[in-house]
């Protein structure tokens, strides 16, 4: 039956005497000899095989992604109660986006999501590391493009001074405190996700590095796909910014 | 015969192998230790504020330091002490035991927790010794962005970083009770206390980001002079108190269903019979999580908020009750002809059943629009949260650590001395506490340094009752940590308990189960089974 | 005197008493409640005691039949004392017509309250018995709560917006006034008394003390003294809209919107101008933020409203209000 690394073999039965069936019941003894099976050598070893831990992986990627949704809504949630309250303030500081440079870095970053889907198929069909590095440093690229985008949209509000707070140009606007509001949320949601992209890229160097030293492969590719999970993510979180700041009352034609 | 000699507490020595672990025994003990130095902490708050407000005169501290007192003692009890304690001590150690798994699924996370929630918890330190924060650990704006004179993003920035800590917690026991379940523990084997971390887990999951992106603003707002809450941009100070509570009333069943599964578990263990209405209680745990998702604006029926809105916040606030009272009959349904020993788990649990029975009741006053008015920011409303929190969470936090405490530590404690504990703690409690009912609805406000002296009996009754408390809460840090040194060491399964941590020695190796159980039936089977035998399945 | 041992407190107005009556039926729920919990578990400890060492329970499972007995009763209470709650709170929250206004501003650390007939107080409140006062409420700086205990009344007071309560008192005496929001280092100092007069000892307390100009006066001279005149005119030959009959009517914004010229149209339209431009005018109207206080404002919401027919402020003296006017739901749109 069972070998003799059963737990019932060294311990007694409870102080009350209460039999405790030590054959084959409750959580029996009857389980698998673990013993040392050849593995993987990425398996974790509190994990069974590793089917289980590439769902644990991703399922925990998913799971942390639902806590980015509710940490940026909160945002959203803020964004949306001001925009009803003062459409006309909002739209006002709205036309001063440039739709130029907003829609660059929606392009920008949806091709980088392509690169990153490569990079990540590249390590699902054990392409050579040099291909898989090659799509992640062109994601990492692109997604600097986009931080250097930001910079330079950036700064363009700090020299027209259409920054919040003590320094905020009051007297160009028709509305001015609205737009002011409009501005504080912009420039906190905009932070935060450039903060996120900043992860996002140290994130792929690391990635990067491990495709170089040949970590990737079909049978092992599960930090690629989770970080690109992570990476759509914060893809998507721009789609929904990008409108919400840049369009707001904006007709076809209109431009900056 | 003795346990084997190796197991968690002794493989490996020194500061590395525990700073270092990766052990969710390891780490919940990590936990431990810190949890209960916050509690100290929060503790020591709680005893100025009962020490000052023995007289009608604020003659102990200035109001200054008063504000920051309760400020204080509000931030350490709820984030630093409540939120945390179940799940990291008793969750992190027993959930991957009670499936049959040899940890969690992310243990370096689980260790990265840890270290989160001690910086935060550093971050607050700094700022109570640098004075503390006077804005109530509820930060409502503008107060706290425009007006408080302390150290406001100092706290903020602590409680920010200790909620990561939550969320990865909350995180690696939803991925831990998905995907790491031995062969044969389907959902429905769990044992109670997994599901009621589950419905946690899923809060904090959600909830908790809401506070982070909060709190953010408001040390945004403070340092950089945003204006997302000041009127006078066109702020709405109350958008803070939706933001704030979206998250802190969920916050508050983060705190309770911990303790609920505790509960569930000793019932059965000490009545010797497995739980009444097990899926009930399982399927409570995801309605108190859900619903307690859509009832906050309860927070603000003072506040101008709509009232339609206020119609829908308090229907459902009524509603949140019935799961809680479904669990409150199950399980005193469960002794009913079980086998019943008063061991002092037993006794901390018998004494949530009636204090949270009247805990919860009295949040119904408080859901309650038209006489909520009344009892709105006074005594009502702490003596209701004190009953849930301490008369219910933390009941059933001693009541746990004292079940699993053989299991824990491999040491026996003195049952008599933690039976004299739980009584002193629950008439120091009650008589803390149930002065404050009716002191609230004479109408004395809360958050009050000085007071009209007709209130004055209530709280030297007050006062005299938290001397005792404190009593009942020290002796368990004494004879809890005399035992590691000198009680009597402990079989598997010292209480004649059914379920798998009591199947693996007392204390467990480092890897839980030699070999992966293989699960045939739920938990708290004591009745003998007529089951087929079971030969050569390995 | 800590001599009686009150359980609640007086009852002082028409309100009290539906408050305290449902109070004390969720305390017979709770006790009730509690009791039986602590009864059932003393009873079953006892008969159900373990006798030996060995000894189980009897393996139940569960019974559909009780749990749908206490799902089922535990809903009905709840959803009885919801209604009842929300039945209280809306009587506790519509505004009966012809209640007396009283205008009140709390700032750190004190209530200031203006009575329509010009009287002034620093953290008292003198009102008559057996008449609805209304209190319309702002803040200068952050969130206060203004809550009388023995009228079963509170309400937040909160920056950037009015809120309102009103309530009837019953039993002349003086009763607690206190701030029941967190607001700073002396939040618990910033209490004070409301006194309920026989409506003669109160007609008797406004001719004594002396009565600097009503609100409306106060308005009036703020109106010429800010230049407000200049481009608010008697006709529409002004920049900004006409203000006679504005109050209490619809006023259709720019953007089409509409919204009720109430006090807190009023009042943003001072300081914040541009948030709610009426439809057909430019939005050049200059900001009066930080130059005038809360109570100016209220001063010349009063003013705004004595130029409508439908807006002279019930409340100056005792006298009966020139016209009824229910405005519960303008009070009740936040």
């Amino acid at each position: 039956m069972s070998d003799g690394h059963t737990p019932s073999e060294h311990y007694p039965g409870p102080v009350h005497g209460v039999p405790v069936h030590a054959e084959p019941g409750y959580a029996g003894l009857s389980g698998q000899v673990h013993g040392h099976v050849p593995h993987h050598p990425k398996l974790q070893h509190h994990f069974d095989d590793m089917d289980q831990q590439v769902e644990a992986s991703t399922l925990g990627m998913w799971v942390f992604l639902v806590t980015e949704i509710m940490f940026f809504g909160g945002l959203f949630m803020a964004y949306l109660v001001y925009r009803s309250a003062q459409p006309d303030a909002f739209q006002e500081a709205s036309a001063h986006l440039s739709i130029f440079w907003g829609g660059l870095n929606t392009a920008v970053l949806i091709f980088s999501s392509l690169t990153m889907a490569l990079a990540v198929r590249a390590a699902q069909t054990s392409l050579p590391p040099k291909v898989q590095v090659g799509w992640i440093v062109a994601t990492m690229f692109l997604g600097s493009v986009f931080l250097g985008v930001k910079v330079i949209e950036y700064s363009d509000k700090f020299r027209e001074s259409i920054v919040p707070g003590p320094y905020f140009n009051a007297a160009m606007w028709t509305h001015p405190t609205g737009v002011e509001m409009f501005y504080s949320l912009y420039f906190i949601m905009t932070g935060l996700h450039a903060l996120h992209m900043i992860i996002g890229i140290a994130l792929m160097a690391v990635i990067a590095w491990m495709a170089w030293r040949r970590q990737f492969d079909s049978s092992y590719y599960t930090p690629v796909e989770v970080s690109g999970l992570y990476w759509h993510f914060v893809d998507i979180v721009w789609i929904f910014l990008f409108p919400l700041l840049y369009l707001i009352g904006r007709h076809y034609g209109e431009g900056h | 015969m003795e346990a084997p000699a190796l197991n968690y507490l002794n493989n490996g020595h020194g500061a590395a192998s525990w700073l270092l672990t990766k052990d969710h025994k390891r780490i919940a003990l990590l936990y431990l230790a810190s949890i209960t130095a916050f509690f100290a902490l929060g503790g020591f708050f709680a005893m100025m504020i009962r020490l000052e407000l023995l007289t009608p005169a604020g003659d102990v501290t200035s109001p200054e330091m008063y504000n920051r007192m309760f400020t204080m003692h509000g931030v350490v009890m709820v984030f630093f002490f409540l939120i945390p304690s179940i799940p990291a001590v008793l969750g992190n150690f027993l959930i991957p035991i009670m499936i049959g798994a040899k940890d969690l699924a992310f243990p370096r996370i689980n260790l990265l927790s840890w270290y989160i929630y001690v910086l935060g918890g550093l971050f607050t330190l700094v700022a109570a010794l640098s004075g503390g924060v006077d804005t109530g650990w509820t930060f409502y704006t503008p107060y706290s962005t425009a007006a408080a004179n302390s150290h406001v993003i100092t706290a903020a920035v602590g409680i920010f970083i200790t909620g990561f800590s939550s969320i990865l917690t909350g995180l690696n026991f939803i991925v831990t009770i998905h995907r790491m379940r031995a062969p044969g523990m389907t959902w429905f084997r769990l044992p109670l206390f997994v599901w009621a971390h589950y419905a946690t887990s899923l809060i904090m999951i959600l909830g908790t980001p809401v506070i982070a992106i909060t709190i953010l603003m408001v040390a945004a707002e403070r340092a950089l002079h945003l204006g997302i809450f000041d009127p006078a941009l066109g702020g709405d100070p109350v958008l803070f108190q939706h933001l704030f509570w979206f998250y802190s009333h969920p916050a508050v069943y983060i705190m309770i269903l911990p303790a609920m599964g505790v509960i569930s578990e000793v019932v059965q263990a000490f009545s010797r019979k497995n739980i009444f209405g097990y899926s009930f209680i399982a399927f409570s745990s995801l309605a108190i999580a859900v619903i307690g998702f859509l009832v906050w604006g309860h927070h603000l029926f003072v506040a101008g908020q709509s009232t339609y809105a206020g119609l829908v916040f308090s229907v459902l606030s009524f509603m949140v009750a019935v799961p809680s009272a479904i669990k409150v009959f199950n399980w005193t349904a469960t002794i009913y002809k079980g086998s019943v020993s008063l061991d002092s788990p037993m006794l901390y649990a018998f004494g949530f059943l009636g204090l949270f029975t009247i805990g919860g009741l009295t949040g119904l006053f408080l859901g309650a629009m038209g006489l909520d008015i009344h009892v709105h920011d006074t005594y009502f409303v702490v003596a209701h949260f004190h009953y849930i929190m301490v008369g219910g969470a933390i009941m059933g936090y001693l009541g746990g650590l004292h079940y699993w405490w053989p299991k824990i530590s491999g040491r026996l404690y003195s049952e008599p001395w933690a039976k004299l504990s739980a009584v002193i703690v629950f008439v120091g409690f009650n008589l803390t506490f149930f002065p404050q009912f009716i002191a609230g609805y004479i109408g004395m406000p809360r958050r009050y340094h000085v007071y009209p002296p007709e209130f004055q009996v209530l709280n030297v009754l007050s006062s005299a009752g938290a001397s005792v408390l404190a009593v009942g809460y020290v002796l368990p840090l004494i004879y809890l940590t005399y035992s590691i040194f000198a009680g009597a060491k402990s079989p598997a399964d010292p209480w004649g308990a059914k379920g798998l941590e009591w199947e693996i020695p007392s204390p467990p190796p480092t890897e839980n189960f030699g070999i992966t159980p293989i699960v045939t039936h739920g938990t708290h089977q004591y009745a003998p089974r007529i089951e087929k035998k079971e030969v050569g399945v390995v | 005197m800590p001599t009686n041992f009150p359980l609640f407190p007086q009852q002082a107005s028409a309100q009290a008493g539906q408050v305290d009556a449902i109070y004390f039926f969720m305390v017979a729920v709770t006790a009730f409640f509690a009791l039986l919990i602590a009864g059932l578990i003393v009873f079953f400890s006892v008969r159900f005691r373990r006798r030996h060492r060995d000894e189980i329970g009897v393996p139940i499972h569960g019974s559909l039949a009780l749990e749908l007995l206490w799902t089922f009763v535990p809903f009905v209470i709840a959803m009885g004392m919801f209604g009842w709650g929300a039945k209280v709170f809306f009587d506790l929250y519509r505004v009966p017509a012809g209640a007396m206004e009283i205008f009140v501003v709390g700032k750190q650390w004190m209530w200031k309250v203006q009575h329509m007939g010009g009287q002034r107080e620093i953290n008292e409140l003198h009102v008559p018995i057996g008449r609805p006062v209304k209190l319309i409420m702002g803040s200068e700086d952050v969130i206060h709560s203004f809550y009388i205990p023995a009228f079963r009344v509170k309400a937040d007071v909160i920056p950037g917006r009015y809120n309102t309560l009103w309530f009837e008192a019953t039993k002349p005496g003086t009763y607690h006034l206190f701030c029941a929001e967190y607001c700073g280092t002396k939040h618990s100092g910033m209490i004070g008394s409301v006194v309920a007069m026989e409506p003669a000892q109160y007609q008797a307390w406004l001719d004594g003390g002396p009565a600097d100009g009503t609100p409306v006066d106060a308005g009036a001279k703020l109106f010429q003294d800010l230049a407000c005149h200049t481009c608010h005119q008697q006709d529409s030959q002004g920049r900004g809209p006409v203000l006679t009959n504005l109050f209490g009517s619809q006023v259709q914004l720019q953007g089409g919107r509409t919204v009720v010229a109430d006090e807190a149209y009023i009042r943003e339209s001072i300081v914040n101008p541009q948030a709610m431009v009426k439809a057909g005018f430019q939005p050049l109207m200059p900001t009066f933020q930080g130059l005038v206080t809360e109570e100016q404002l209220l001063q010349l919401i009063s003013y705004v409203r004595s130029l409508s027919d439908a807006g002279a402020a019930p409340g100056a003296g005792t006298a009966a209000p020139t016209q009824p006017q229910d405005r519960s739901t303008l009070e009740n749109k936040r």
